[in-house]
This record gives C-alpha cells, structure tokens and sequence, in this order.
C-alpha cells in the first residue's frame, strides 16, 4: 500500500492579474521506503504540489482547490491546521534548496533542532539536547557538543543543509519531502549530500520525495520517477523507463537538452596558433581592514593567485570550479572591472593593466561580458532597442541614420522577433532576456567575450538553446571566449580547451576532451566523480 | 562589542563639542540679550549686570570659561533666576521629563508593536486596515491637537481622567503619556508591520512552519527578532524626539518639567540656560542612539561574533 497517495491536486493562486493554475489534476503516489522523483523546469509546479499537501502554500493567494492526499489513512487535505501540524516535523519532514537561508539566522542551530522534538514529543530540554547532538553527529557534523550553540552563519553551505537534514529527520518521520536539496550547492558538496541523504534513507527505511530540475541527479537518487511540464504530469514510470525509454515528447526533449557529449562541431575557420589573449602571473587580492585606529590591520584574500592562461583567436576556454575559486574575479580582472593587483593581460599585443582610464574606455569595445542573470544586468527601465543602441551610438559604430537596421541584424543574429525590439526586460522570458543580453555585447562587435555562468539561471531546454546560440556566433564572427562555469557537462559541450581552478589557481589545463576523459589533478578527479550523468547502473 | 561601545563614547565628545560651540554662538548672534525687558533697562545697572555674568568679556574668552566650568560639571547661573543655577532647575524638573518619556515610550512600544503584528499576519483584510488607519491619523495628528482633543473627551465630558498635573491626582499621568506616545506609536506600528511581512516571507518561516510549529510560535520565536530590527533602528531616534517633544505636551497638561523652563529660556535669551539643557538634551539624544545601535548589534549574532 502506498504511504502517500495524491490523486488529481488541483491548486490556483487567485492574483489581481488573474487565476494562475500552479497545479492541474495531478496525481502521484510514493510506496514506502522509496524515493520518488519529481523532475521538471521552473514553473512546472512541482514544488507547489508538495507545498499543497502540506498547507504551505501562501494563502491568499494560493488555494488548493480540489484533490486528495491519504497519508496513513488520512486525507491531509481536510486535516484541521492543529491536525496537519501534528504531522507536520513528525511524520512529514522537508528540506528546502537554499540551507542559507531556510535556518533562522537568529535563533542557534540547537535551539532550532530541539524545537521539534520539544513541541512534539514534549521532551525535557536534557534529552532534547542529548537527542539533538546524536541527530547532528548522525549527519556528520563534527564536534556537535561544540556546534551546538553555534549560528547558522557559522556553517558552510554544505553543512547548514546537512543541519537542515538532521532537523527534518529528528522525530523519525516515515516521509522526507526534499526540494532541490542540493541545487545551492557546489557539485562536490552536493555529492556528499546526496550520499547523506540515500544513506538516511536506507538506514531509517525511509520513502523519500525528490524534487529536482537535475536530471542526473534525479537518475542517481530515485526509483520511481514523476515527470511535470506547466503543472500537469506528463509522465510516470521507474527512472529506467522515463530517463531511457521516454514516451512523452517534453520528456525527450528534457533529455536531449543534456549536454552530455563533446563539442558538437569545431571551428572550422583557420585557427591561428598565435595567442590573442595572454594572462601572465595575473594576481588579484581583497583588503579587508580590521580594528579601528591604532590596532588597524589588514588582511588581505587571494582571489586570483598567480594565474597564467592564454588563448587563441577563435578558441573557447571554459574555466570550471566551485563558488569561491576565483573564476569570476579572473573574468573581472581581465576586463579590469577589479582591478588586479600585479600581472599582465595582453589582448592583441596591448597591456590592458596598464591603460590610462579613457584609453581603456575605448578598448573596453573589444571585449565584452555576458552575466549570469540577465534580468539583473540588463536596466528594466530601458527598452530593447534601447539597451542595444546605445553601445552602437557611444562607440559610434554605426551612424544614427542607420540604428535602426543594425540592431533588427542583431535582433536576427540572437534570433529574437524583430517586432519585440520596443519592449522591456520584464516582458521577456529568462531564456530571450539572456538572447538581448548576448546581443548588447555583440552590439559593439567586440573581439573577445568574457561569459560568467551565462546558463547557468536557466532550464535545462532553454540552456542547450543558448548554448548552440553561442557556438554559432564564436563561429560566425570568429569570437574568442573565456566561458566561466561550474557546471562540467556544460563546459564540456561548449569549450575547445578547459582550465581548473580552485582556491585562486589553476591547477590543471588542458584540451578539453583530455581533461574530461584522463584528469590529472586529483582536485579535477574529485569535480568530475561529482557529477551525477544519466547512466543506466544508478536508476537500477 | 566592548569595543565598539567604546569608540562611539569617544566619538561622542566631539560632538558634544560642537554642539557646546554652536549653540553658544547662535544664541548670541540672536537679537537681544538676557537683560533686555519691556521697560528699559537703565544703563548703568545693564553695565553692571554684563560685568557681574562677564558678558563684557571678548566671546572667546567667555566660551573657554564656560567650557572650564562645564567641564568641572558647572552650568553656571540662570541670568533670569538669579537665585537658582542651571544645575538646579535642572535637577528639578528632569526626573519628572524622564518619567513623561518612559511612559509615553512604553505606550508607543505597546499600542505599536502589537497592532504592528496583529496588522501583519492577515495583509490587506480588515485587521490590517483598522490598525494601520488608526496608525496614519496618528502619524498625523501632531501632540498639540490630540492633547486637547483628549482633553475634551476624556476629562471634561466622560470626566474619566485628570486633565492637569503630575503625580498630584491618581491617573493624572495618563493622558500625557498617551498624547506624547501616540505619534510614535503609530511610527512603531507602521514599521513593525513591515518588518513582520518581510521576516514573514523568508524561507525559515517556511521551515518553522514545515517543522509543525503554532502559528504563535512562528510569529513569536522566528519572526519577532528578525522583524524588531526597523523598530530598534527608530527606536533611539523616538526617545530622543519623545524627550524634546514632551516640552509641548508638558506645557498643555501644566507638568513641572524641563520643557517649560527651555522654552521660556529661549524667550529670555537665558544663555546658561539654554546651553545647559541643550547640552543634557545632546547628551541623552546621543546615550539612546548608542543604546539602539548597540541593541542592534546584539539582536543579529552574525555582528555580535565580529570583534
């Protein structure tokens, strides 16, 4: 008999813009000691729906407005809110996607796990404690007598979520509801989670629900799976099925969109051996001052130590490592938006390091940069067409008469209606946004491009379109790009050579195939054990 | 934090200082003097009077005397109560003014900080609506229209309270405290508010929730503390404005304290003291500022840890 049983779910959210179905019809159903995933795009309301059986969802707006969810004999859908919260931390636990933000800051970690088991099981504070310490060594954290009264900013990422962990699970429940458990986290620390939670899970015989965008991820962790595509459920069946026979054309489409090969096709024009962009013994540092007066000191971070990289006309470098490892402050110094503290960066034979501020103005056109998020590095307050004729006029590359015809060719080139030239930011989709975002910096016809995570915001459909979008336009106006990301497969699929770094430095370099199939560096073998691919042997 | 505690009391000083300096300067470049009075003055004795207070003396030398007794914690003699120092009246009438403010601050506090909460947990439906329009009437009706209209309501037709003094009748305290706390209350009320909606809508609400806790429980052990930080904020400001604010309500409920001399010192061109309830006003407005400022710090363990 199922443990959980949700049949035909139906939950809208009533705004002032109009009704909005987060769910529609859904039904799943979990067996016990199982994991069930739950796969799909932002927006496919696979988080709603699990929010909805637990009463979670904000309301107003959200109302769930017909469906079923027996829970050990119990439908939690009528359940009074005293009822529900009974089984809400005791039967049911949930660990949320950011373990930065999901403890209070304020209130100790110890305090925030013997809360549960003081409410519930109405436990004195003596073994609420004892019980707590055990539940944190259980998850690994060291010296747990110690970490006990520490605050959750004393944690790292990894071991705030590991808390997190050991918070959902202290009363036993027999249900884990995960929602992206490891999506905030770099990918070797996400392994170590994953491995924590799969142990828990066999330990306690536990039935687990995982909800995921990763498909990897969902392969390596679930047995059955539940597929989602704009609230409804397109297709269920064990991981085997779904990841490897897909029925369902969303589903195949989700699993194609995989970069999961090499790079597609290489240049084809003449790639010359002469380097165009070279980075000598570049090191950028942050001062941090402590005290005040006379006990000032400084402290100084290493963001960038030493790094010495070169690239060639036409070439894609895709620069991997976790958060923190300086990828982005390299991408930064090169463009001389922090400024580097010794070094050089020759792009054509011109020392950028050394250029007098208006002289780096000017050269600042031939080396562009594409963020992360698009929505935050686009103005919401400028039109399209705006955003793109303005590098045109400043750097005068076209003049006024003829605006209109080189930002539609831009408009064409991202591959973009010319008619949505007129409209804002906030008016497009994630995917378009980060489109307008390639065509500002294709604007000024730049000869090097700096991309800083520049899929890394986006569903899984729409990164392998942007991803074909960038090949085609290094190809088409020969570009050479620094790609940076922490996402290996991505790399993997766009870049000709590939650098690591961590902790400032790169420590290994290399064509890019080389690096992925014979790693060197142990540092580099550690990434690439990390990374959950769709392999038949993890479904089983 | 020790630290931090002592390096804003040794910044402190020179703020004192310039307070000291400018207040001196202003109130002599104002027109008249402490002596002038609607009957004139005969010029002999004017003469005197100037040489008996150093009033004849160059302005430096008169400012660096006052600080040398300032510092020796001199406020000198009041130049229109010949018979009483500064000092004097000021230890009089400031425990009545602090108490005035503790109350009305207490009110403020109370009446804010719980429509505040009660407004944020249901937005936008009537217990949102009621408490934050009586918050904007307050915000908006200055002391000296509620006093009286408290007045008129409370004492003279329901005949309920006292309308005058302090400590003389029982319940005699109430209404002023009510009409200096009222504005700030409403303030306090506004902005708890807020910071109840934003704390309400992060994600370890949802994980406090998730766990199967009270909604009371929620509210008062994981959204409380994170929401106070805007009121703490204002918090040493409003005591600072409760304090010089309370002159008005002082003057309406006829309370001996501090305010009814500050005002009628800056009528009288009363030098002494003028700058000696300046400066003890400078002096507490700054101590609250610290106090909020160092409740801040101690509200969020994530500065309480940085040394």
């Amino acid at each position: 008999m199922a443990l959980l049983c949700v049949e035909n779910l139906t939950t809208r959210f009533h705004t002032r813009d109009g009704i909005i179905t987060a769910v529609d019809n859904v039904s799943f159903a979990i067996e016990p000691g199982k994991v069930l995933g739950i796969v799909g795009e932002s927006g496919s309301g696979k988080s709603v729906a699990c929010y909805s059986i637990m009463g979670l969802i904000p309301s107003p707006p959200g109302r769930v407005e017909q469906g079923s969810a027996e829970f050990m004999g119990q439908d939690l859908l009528t359940l009074s809110p005293g009822q529900l919260r009974r089984i809400r931390g005791q039967k049911i636990g949930m660990i949320f996607q950011d373990p930065m933000t999901s403890l209070n800051p304020f209130v100790t970690i110890g305090d925030q796990l013997m809360e549960s088991l003081r409410v519930h099981k109405g436990m004195s504070k003596k073994d609420a404690r004892k019980r707590a310490i055990a539940a944190l060594e259980e998850v690994g954290i060291r010296e747990p007598e110690r970490r006990f009264n520490s605050y959750p900013h004393e944690f790292s990422g990894g071991m705030r979520q590991r808390v997190m962990i050991a918070m959902a699970l202290i009363n036993e429940p027999d249900l884990l509801i995960a929602d992206e458990p490891t999506t905030a986290l770099d990918v070797t620390v996400q392994a170590q989670i994953l491995d924590l939670i799969k142990r828990l899970q066999s330990e306690h015989n536990l039935s687990v629900i995982f909800i995921s965008h990763d498909l990897g991820v969902v392969a390596h962790m679930a047995d059955h799976v539940v597929v989602m595509q704009k609230g409804k459920v397109v297709e269920t069946g064990s991981a085997d099925q779904v990841f490897f026979s897909p029925q369902h054309p969303y589903t195949q489409k989700l699993v194609e969109s995989l970069p999961t090969t090499a790079k597609p096709y290489s240049p084809q024009f003449q790639k010359d051996d002469k380097p165009f962009l070279r980075i000598k013994n570049l090191r950028t540092e942050f001062s941090r001052q402590h005290g005040f007066l006379f006990w000032k000191k400084w402290f100084h971070v290493r963001a960038v130590d030493d790094v010495t990289l070169t690239l060639r006309k036409g070439e894609i470098l895709g620069l991997v490592g976790e958060s923190g490892s300086g990828k982005s402050t390299l991408g930064r110094s090169i463009m001389r938006l922090v400024e580097p503290r010794s070094g050089e960066v020759l792009l054509d034979g011109v020392n950028l390091t050394e250029l007098e501020p208006k002289r780096l103005r000017q050269a600042r056109r031939d080396f562009q940069m594409i963020f992360q998020d698009p929505y935050a590095s686009l103005n919401p307050r400028m039109t399209v067409f705006d955003a793109l004729a303005e590098p045109l006029l400043i750097h005068r590359i076209v003049p006024p008469s003829q605006i209109l015809s080189a930002v539609n060719q831009l408009m064409d080139d991202v591959g973009l209606d010319r008619r949505m030239v007129r409209k804002y930011p906030h008016e497009f989709s994630g995917g378009q946004r980060q489109r307008v975002a390639i065509a500002r910096a294709l604007a000024v016809r730049p000869q090097l491009i700096i991309a800083d995570e520049p899929v890394s915001a986006l569903d899984v459909t729409i990164q392998a379109q942007i991803l074909e979008l960038l090949l085609q336009l290094t190809q088409k106006y020969q570009l050479t790009m620094l790609f940076i990301s922490h996402d290996l497969s991505v790399v993997r699929y766009v870049a000709d050579r590939v650098a690591v770094m961590q902790q400032g430095k790169i420590v290994e370099e290399g064509e890019a195939e080389a690096i992925f199939s014979n790693p060197q560096h142990p540092y580099t073998r550690a990434l690439l054990n990390a990374v959950h691919h769709l392999k038949k042997t993890d479904a089983a | 934090m020790l630290r931090i505690f002592l390096q804003r009391c040794l910044s402190a000083i020179p703020v004192l200082f310039l307070v000291v300096l400018f207040t001196f300067i202003l109130i002599r470049l104002a027109p008249g003097g402490p002596f002038d009075d609607e009957r004139a003055v005969p010029p002999q004795v004017l003469e005197n009077l100037n040489k008996r207070y150093h009033l004849d003396d160059p302005i430096h030398v008169q400012f660096f005397d006052y600080v040398k007794h300032l510092l020796q914690g001199d406020f000198g003699p009041s130049f229109k109560y010949p018979s009483r120092t500064v000092t004097e009246v000021i230890y009089a009438g400031i425990p009545v003014t602090l108490e005035l403010s503790l109350y009305a601050f207490l009110v403020a506090l109370v009446f804010g900080i719980t429509s505040g909460v009660i407004a944020s947990l249901k937005p936008n439906t009537l217990q949102d609506y009621v408490p934050m329009s009586a918050a904007m009437i307050g915000i908006c009706l200055p002391s000296f229209v509620l006093g009286p209209l408290l007045i008129l309501v409370f004492g003279i037709q329901l005949d309920w309270l006292p309308v005058s003094g302090w400590g003389v009748t029982p319940g005699d305290k109430i209404l002023p405290s009510i009409t200096l706390g009222a504005g700030y209350a409403a303030y306090l009320a506004r902005l708890s508010r807020g910071g109840m909606l934003e704390t309400l809508s992060q994600d370890y609400i949802r994980t406090a929730r998730a766990k199967g806790l009270s909604g009371w429980r929620v509210v008062f052990h994981h959204a409380l503390r994170g929401a106070l930080a805007p009121v703490v904020s204002f918090a040493g400001p409003a005591v600072a404005g409760l304090l010089s604010g309370s002159f008005v309500v002082e003057t309406i409920y006829q309370i001996p304290g501090l305010g009814r001399f500050y005002l009628q010192a800056a009528f009288n061109r009363d030098y002494t003291m003028i700058l000696g309830m300046t400066i003890l006003f400078a002096f507490l407005i700054i101590i609250c500022n610290l106090l909020a400022d160092l409740l801040l710090l101690w509200l969020n363990p994530k500065l309480r840890g940085r040394k």
